[in-house]
C-alpha cells in the first residue's frame, strides 16, 4: 500500500509538472515535448491500473502520432506565426478569475464529499484489460461504435485533404 | 497499484483544470489545441480509474474510441490552422 502511493504521487508530481511547464513555457516547441513527457506519464499510470492495451494506444497514438503532427505543423509555420494578433484587454483577468471559480468548484467537490479514501480490492479476472479481453469487448458488444469510428476517421482524413489543398491554378 | 480511486479522479480534476487555464490564457493556436489535448486525456484518466475501481471493461474500450476521436479532432483543427496561418506564397517544390 505505502510504496503504491509513493509510486501513485511520484507519477501524478511529474504530470502535474510537465503539464504546468506546458503552460508556462515560451516556444511551442518545448510546451509540445512537455505534453509528451505529460502523455507518456499518464500512460505508466494506466499501466498500474490494469489497462496495458490502453497504455500502448496512449503511447502510440498521442504521444507518437498525434504530437508528431503538432511538431510537424510548428515546423511548418513557425511558431510565432499562431500567435493571435489582438487580444481585447479585459479578457485575461475574466479568464484567471473563470478558472479560479473552476478550481475552487472543483476542490470543493473533491475535497468535501463523504471520503471514499479504501484501498482498492484487487482484481479477481486474470485478464482484466489485456489486449484479447478488450478487443473481444470491441468486436462483440460494441462493434457498431467501432465501425462508425471508422466512418469518423475517413471523414477527417478527407477534411484534413480538402482544407489544406491549395486552390490556385498550377501555372504550366 | 493499490490507491484509492479518489486520488486518481483529483489529479484528473488537477489536469483538466490546468488545461481550462491553458486554454483561457495562452495566446498561441497550437498550444491552445495542445491544452483541449490534456483536457481530453484528463477525461481519459478517470474513465481507466473508474473502470479499474468498479472493474468494468466497458470503461477502456470507451477510452480506446476517445482517443480515436481525439485523432480526428487534432488531424482536422490542425488543417484548419493551416489553412488561416498558411504563408501568403505557399512553398512548393516548383518555384
Amino acid at each position: 500500500m505505502t510504496s503504491d502511493v509513493i509510486l501513485f504521487f511520484t507519477l501524478a508530481l511529474i504530470a502535474v509538472a510537465s503539464a504546468v511547464s506546458m503552460l508556462l513555457s515560451r516556444s511551442a516547441v518545448y510546451a509540445a515535448l512537455f505534453l509528451v513527457i505529460n502523455f507518456l506519464t499518464i500512460a505508466a499510470i494506466y499501466l498500474l491500473l490494469h489497462a496495458a492495451f490502453i497504455a500502448v494506444v496512449q503511447v502510440s497514438v498521442y504521444a507518437g502520432a498525434i504530437m508528431v503532427l503538432f511538431l510537424f505543423v510548428i515546423m511548418l509555420l513557425g511558431a510565432e506565426r499562431v500567435e493571435a494578433t489582438r487580444r481585447e484587454i479585459w479578457q485575461q483577468p475574466v479568464a484567471l478569475i473563470l478558472a479560479g471559480v473552476l478550481i475552487v468548484e472543483m476542490a470543493y467537490v473533491l475535497f468535501t464529499r463523504p471520503a471514499a479514501q479504501q484501498p482498492l480490492a484487487p482484481i479477481t479476472s486474470e485478464d482484466f484489460g489485456s489486449p484479447a479481453s478488450v478487443g473481444r469487448l470491441l468486436f462483440s458488444s460494441y462493434l457498431l461504435p467501432f465501425e462508425v469510428t471508422s466512418i469518423l476517421l475517413l471523414v477527417s482524413m478527407v477534411g484534413a485533404i480538402v482544407l489544406t489543398r491549395d486552390d490556385r491554378k498550377e501555372k504550366p | 497499484m493499490n490507491v484509492p480511486t479518489s486520488y486518481l479522479v483529483d489529479l484528473s480534476g488537477v489536469l483538466f483544470a490546468l488545461g481550462v487555464l491553458g486554454v483561457l490564457l495562452r495566446r498561441n493556436t497550437l498550444v491552445l489545441l495542445m491544452s483541449v489535448e490534456l483536457m481530453m486525456n484528463s477525461a481519459n484518466l478517470a474513465f481507466i480509474a473508474f473502470a479499474r475501481g468498479a472493474e468494468a471493461l466497458g470503461g477502456q474500450v470507451f477510452v480506446f474510441f476517445t482517443i480515436a476521436v481525439a485523432a480526428a479532432e487534432v488531424a482536422v483543427g490542425l488543417a484548419l490552422v493551416v489553412m488561416i496561418f498558411r504563408p501568403s506564397t505557399a512553398w512548393t517544390s516548383t518555384r
